[in-house]
Order: structure tokens, then C-alpha cells, then sequence
């Protein structure tokens, strides 16, 4: 589809594009109206994952997906307005690419898969291979993202963002934590505080060796859990906040969704 | 291109239109329904508030083409022949219109909030009209406004 019309704009909930337009930022040739696929819209349970398609608006997410994909649920929550939550979709967040796209992070920790399809076929790229700098992704211009696949949750999962209100803010920067209990693995992503949104790795493998999954959490491991994950990002200063700042920002939050998730798994096994 | 879609229960075929300008444009200019306002072309406001098939959006981010055979309902399309819609009713009673640059939005997304809730707590309103900014009321007028149609609400229904 895309491959017959080279030059168009893919447009879905139109929350990035139409004010590109609006702005004449530039001017498209031609529009590709995605909202004509209906394919877009809905999602299904394969094999033990979910495949979700990359029209569904956040709107959805939140009410049919809260409790299989907590993380991003409750990053969607967390974007632009109830009028932007009934428009905007994953798909046009990853089409996107920007570094501050709330979804990113929980898919990352959530170890999400991109479903991309052209006329020469389907390509399935794992998130954090996706996003290669700012606004930069692995989609090629003759590609369109079809859907993303995540596994519902084996643990608990959590999204925390810094901003300058409660309401249609974008990140000063933001963190996602997923616990994998039974692969004794924590996966992370981190927000607007890179040229595109990345995981912690360093972070990851140090829980992955450090964390004793029967028991308390360690202060000392939480504290070098929240250094690793600052480090891991390589922020700038910008109108929304200095790269010192964010990178304070983000051990803080790194500390306190891990607490929080780690809180809630101890509870799960005490009951 | 022509663009086809049924706007307060009216068939509308517009032509002439490009794909890619927006439907707060083609219903101001092109349809002659300028009740939705356009304060910032960038979802920032809510002032462009209008129902797409049923579900609020804001006009100014929905590209014409996209339309297509779909239902749009405006603010001009809440009243009915026996007169103002109970959220029109209740802002006008309440004060809650001062420049009224905002209202149309705030209406439609008070009108949604009030379909899916019947008795809205304050933090769900707030909540509700989180994306709709007014610069004149400091929004307390608003919120009792929301208050009170959603009670005669509750009552007649
Ligand atoms: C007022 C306001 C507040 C916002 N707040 C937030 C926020 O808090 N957090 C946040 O992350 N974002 C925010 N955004 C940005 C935007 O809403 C999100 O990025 C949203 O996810 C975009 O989805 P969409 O469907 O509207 O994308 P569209 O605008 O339709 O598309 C976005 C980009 O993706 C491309 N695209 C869309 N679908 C596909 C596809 N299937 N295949 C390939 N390319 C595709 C488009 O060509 C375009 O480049 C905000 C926007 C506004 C206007
Ligand atoms: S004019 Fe559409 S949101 Fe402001
Ligand atoms: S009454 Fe003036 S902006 Fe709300």
C-alpha cells in the first residue's frame, strides 16, 4: 500500500502530523489515510502474546489492556489530554520516534516486538532495535507499522514521568521498570533523556546479578540501581529541563517504580 | 477532493477540499458551522471540540479526508427543538461563560463526560476536561456548572 504511493504521509490518530500541517511545517504531497484499515484497529491474544495494532488508540488501551500490559497502560494514561487519548495511537508514537514518546519506555521494559509490513513482506524488530536516533527509527520509507507484540505482564510493572503539570505535559524524562520474576530479570527504558528512548543495560545486568528475588530490597542495590540508570542516559539541557536535572530525576524515579514494583511482588508472594 | 460525511444528522458532500486541512476548517469555512473555535490548531486547547462517530476529539487534529462517511457531531448539533441541551443550560445558569471562547469545547466534553458517568466525581470532571483551557474563568463556574447538569441528569433519567 504504501509502495504505491511514495512520498505519503501516514496518517493515524493525526496528533503529530496534523499539527506538522497545521504549522506548515511541510506540507505533504499526499496523506495515507490509515483509519480506512480496519486490520489497525483491533488486537488479539496469539500464542501467549498479545498483538496489538498500531491504530489502537491509547483510550482502548487503558480500558481493555490495563491489566495485561500494565506498564504502557499506564504510560498512555499519562498523554496529552482525554481528546489526544481518544486519537493518538502507539503505532503514530513509534511513527513518530520522538526521544519523549511515553510509549517507549514500558515497551522496552516490556521487551515489545514491532510488527513492520511492506509489499516485500513482514519485518519483526524487537523495540529496543528500533529506535536508531532522534526522530530516527528502523522503519524504511516503503514500511508501515502494522501492530506491536508484547507477552502480558509476568510481574509487576511501572511508568513514572517528570513534567511541568499533571495534564498534556511531554516528559522532562521518564522511566518504565518491568520485573520478570521467572527469568530473575528487570527490564527498563528510559525517556526523553537520550537521543532516543533506551534501556538501562548496565542497570539490568547489575540487578540481574546483585537482586535476591526472596528477599527485602536491598537499600544499597536500590541506590545503585538509580546511579546506573542515570548513567545510562545522555541527556541535554533544553527549555524543559538541564541535563543535571534529568539525570537526578531519573535515579529518582529508577528508585522509586523498582520500590514500588518490588513492594507489590513481595506482597503477591506473601499471599 | 469531495469529502461525504453526516454532520448533526445532515448529509454534507464538500468539494474542493485538500486532504490534508482540517475538519475544524471545512465545518468553519466550508460548512458554515462555526461553533467550534480555533484557538491554537495544535490540541493544546479544546476549543475545537467536536463528537467523531461518538467519541470526543479535537477538530483541529482530524485531517478532512479522514472523515470519509463518518458522523460528526458539533456543539450546534447538542439542542433540540425543545430547546438548549442540560450542560448548555447549566453553563449559561452557572456563569460559567465569560468570553465564551472555550465553551463550545467545554460543552462537548462535558455533554461525553455526563454519557459515560451519570454522577462524575470532581476529580473525574477535572479530569474529563483536563485538555480544555479557558483563559477568563478560573474554571470553578465551570466545574459547577458540570456539577448541575450532571444532577438534573440523574434525576430525569
Ligand atoms: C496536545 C498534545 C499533547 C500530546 N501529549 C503527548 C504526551 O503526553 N506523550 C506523548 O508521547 N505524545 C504526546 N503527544 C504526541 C502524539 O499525541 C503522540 O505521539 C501519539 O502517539 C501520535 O499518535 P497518532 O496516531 O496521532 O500519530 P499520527 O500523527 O497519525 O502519526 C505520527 C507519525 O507516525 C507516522 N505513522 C503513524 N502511523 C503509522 C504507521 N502505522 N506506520 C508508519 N508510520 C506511521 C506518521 O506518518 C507520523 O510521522 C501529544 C500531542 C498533542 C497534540
Ligand atoms: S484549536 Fe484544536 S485544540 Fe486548540
Ligand atoms: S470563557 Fe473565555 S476562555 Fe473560557
Amino acid at each position: 500500500m504504501k509502495a504505491g504511493t511514495p512520498g505519503a504521509v501516514p496518517i493515524q490518530g493525526g496528533t503529530d502530523v496534523m499539527v506538522e500541517i497545521n504549522f506548515d511545517v511541510h506540507r505533504p504531497a499526499a496523506l495515507l489515510d490509515l483509519n480506512q484499515v480496519p486490520e489497525l484497529f483491533t488486537w488479539e491474544r496469539i500464542d501467549g502474546s498479545y498483538r496489538v495494532g498500531a491504530g489502537v488508540p491509547y483510550v482502548q488501551i487503558i480500558a481493555e489492556l490495563g491489566h495485561e500490559l500494565p506498564g504502557l497502560a499506564q504510560a498512555a494514561r499519562t498523554v496529552g489530554s482525554p481528546q489526544i487519548r481518544n486519537r493518538g495511537t502507539v503505532g503514530g508514537n513509534l511513527g513518530a520516534a520522538s526521544p519523549a514518546g511515553d510509549s517507549h519506555p514500558p515497551l522496552l521494559a516490556g521487551d515489545a516486538i514491532i510488527e513492520v509490513a511492506s509489499a516485500a513482506g513482514t519485518r519483526m524488530i524487537p523495540a529496543h532495535e528500533f529506535y536508531l536516533g532522534v526522530k530516527k527509527s528502523a522503519l524504511r520509507p516503503d514500511e508501515l507499522i502494522r501492530a506491536f507484540w508484547m507477552k502480558p505482564a509476568d510481574g509487576p510493572q511501572y511508568f513514572s514521568k517528570v513534567g511541568t503539570r499533571n495534564a498534556m505535559v511531554i516528559a522532562v524524562c521518564s522511566f518504565a521498570v518491568a520485573l520478570h520474576p521467572s527469568e530473575r530479570r528487570v527490564g527498563t527504558g528510559i525517556g526523553s533523556a537520550a537521543p532516543t528512548p533506551r534501556r538501562a543495560l548496565e542497570a539490568e545486568a547489575f540487578l540481574a546479578e546483585s537482586l535476591d528475588w526472596e528477599a527485602r530490597m536491598d537499600p544499597e542495590v536500590l541506590r545503585r540501581f538509580g546511579e546506573l540508570v542515570a548513567a545510562a542516559a545522555s541527556p541535554i539541557d533544553d527549555v524543559r529541563g538541564t541535563a543535571d536535572y534529568r539525570r537526578h530525576a531519573l535515579a529518582v524515579m529508577a528508585r522509586r517504580t523498582l520500590t514500588w514494583a518490588w513492594n507489590d511482588y513481595r506482597k503477591v508472594r506473601a499471599a | 477532493m469531495r469529502v461525504n460525511f453526516t454532520v448533526n444528522g445532515r448529509a454534507e458532500a464538500v468539494d474542493d477540499v485538500w486532504e490534508g486541512e482540517s475538519l475544524l476548517y471545512v465545518l468553519r469555512e466550508r460548512v458554515g458551522l462555526p461553533g467550534s473555535k480555533n484557538a491554537c490548531e495544535q490540541g493544546e486547547c479544546g476549543s475545537c471540540t467536536v463528537y467523531l462517530d461518538g467519541t470526543p476529539v479535537c477538530s483541529c487534529l482530524v485531517a478532512a479526508g479522514q472523515v470519509e462517511g463518518r458522523t460528526v457531531r458539533t456543539v450546534e448539533g447538542l439542542a433540540t427543538e425543545d430547546g438548549l441541551d442540560p450542560v448548555q443550560e447549566a453553563f449559561v445558569e452557572c456563569g460559567a461563560v465569560q468570553c465564551g471562547f472555550c465553551t463550545p469545547g467545554l460543552i462537548v466534553q462535558a455533554h461525553d463526560l455526563i454519557d459515560r458517568v451519570p454522577d462524575p466525581s470532581d476529580a473525574e470532571i477535572r479530569e474529563a476536561l483536563a485538555g480544555n483551557l479557558c483563559r477568563c474563568t478560573g474554571y470553578e463556574k465551570i466545574l459547577d456548572a458540570v456539577r448541575l447538569a450532571a444532577s438534573r441528569k440523574a434525576v430525569s433519567s
